[in-house]
């Protein structure tokens, strides 16, 4: 392998982590299908998992987090399962009530 | 012979997984097609899951799999199937907001990586040589730790057996656990009642006033 992959660190784990925040970032930011932002969010999650666990994996430095780093994104999974049931009630609600799934489209409480 | 022996197979199967998960999640990016951003969806979680097992963590991963993908991705591509309709499928960004996001994401990008690879500490390997495939047990700690005891921090004697009582200041994850479980029922119920369909009680009071009139 090249020199940058000479041995597998932190740091690469923190770079595939910080690609899916990014694409998750985005995501939320120009889709404009309710759905297409709720996929945005797990992404999103996902990346800060992948955070969690390469920090708390002990195979890839020795003063690692350790269990924390383990426990921290089972949370999070369950979270973004709570998260993902509630958005897509309300999202079904909107689609219920307005027949459209466009979020530039509910604009009812602009001020 | 020699290039199969001289194969980093752990630096190998990081790179295949990295590379899914970041592909499959820049083309839920850049697709407008609803159908295709859940399936993308689906194989950059499921290499993220590959990423989980390769650092260790094989419980978090199998969860991963689980209810990500086996529960939460389900729910979501169910949201699609019930609002996919044409003028919806491929719903396009504007062209300003494209050039504007993709400067911001760019910026934010460069500045992670960056910081990633800023910190020696994180770029320097572990001593322990080249990293192995398949080590780490770690499902029994994660249950125990869920349930407030932390097995991996026991007090230990001086020849490293544990001792028999535990420290008093980890008390381990059992309110958090609690909480969650609460808090996932509680959502649940709101869903459901959330995303109801309202029909039928129209059609309940429709058949009173029938039998009233």
């Amino acid at each position: 392998m090249c020199g940058l992959l000479a041995q597998i660190t932190v740091s690469h784990y923190l770079v595939v982590g910080a690609v899916l925040f990014v694409t998750g970032v985005l995501c939320m930011a120009t889709k404009r299908n309710a759905l297409g932002v709720l996929m945005g969010i797990e992404l999103l999650l996902n990346g800060a998992n992948v955070n969690f666990v390469a920090f708390g994996s002990k195979l890839l430095r020795a003063d690692a987090l350790g269990l924390d780093g383990q426990l921290i994104p089972l949370f999070v999974i369950v979270l973004a399962a709570a998260e993902a049931a509630v958005a897509l009630a309300i999202a079904l609600n909107f689609y219920n009530n307005h027949t459209t799934v466009d979020v530039d489209k509910a604009e009812e409480l602009k001020g | 012979m020699t290039i199969w022996a001289a194969t980093d197979w752990y630096a190998f199967f990081f790179l295949l997984f990295a590379l899914l998960a970041c592909g499959f999640a820049a083309a839920v990016l850049f697709t407008s097609n609803i159908v295709r951003m859940a399936f993308y969806l689906t194989l950059s979680l499921g290499a993220t899951a590959g990423l989980f097992f390769l650092a260790g963590a094989e419980f978090v991963g199998v969860m991963q799999l689980m209810i990500y993908v086996g529960g939460t991705l389900v729910l979501l591509v169910f949201g699609v199937m019930l609002t996919a309709r044409a003028p919806f499928l491929s719903l396009r960004p504007r062209s300003g907001e494209w050039i504007v996001s993709l400067i911001a994401g760019g910026t934010l990008l460069f500045l992670l990586i960056a910081s990633a690879f800023g910190v020696r500490n994180w770029r320097t390997a572990s001593d322990s040589g080249p990293l192995p495939l398949a080590e780490a047990q770690t499902a029994t700690a994660v249950g125990a730790g869920l349930t407030g005891v932390r097995v991996d921090r026991l007090n230990r004697d001086a020849a490293g057996h544990a001792l028999s009582q535990l420290p008093h200041t980890d008390s381990g994850y059992l309110l958090p656990f609690v909480i969650v479980s609460v808090h996932l029922l509680v959502v649940l119920v709101g869903a459901a009642y959330l995303a109801r369909a309202k029909v039928r009680r129209r059609s309940a009071t429709e058949s009173t006033a029938s039998v009233e009139g």
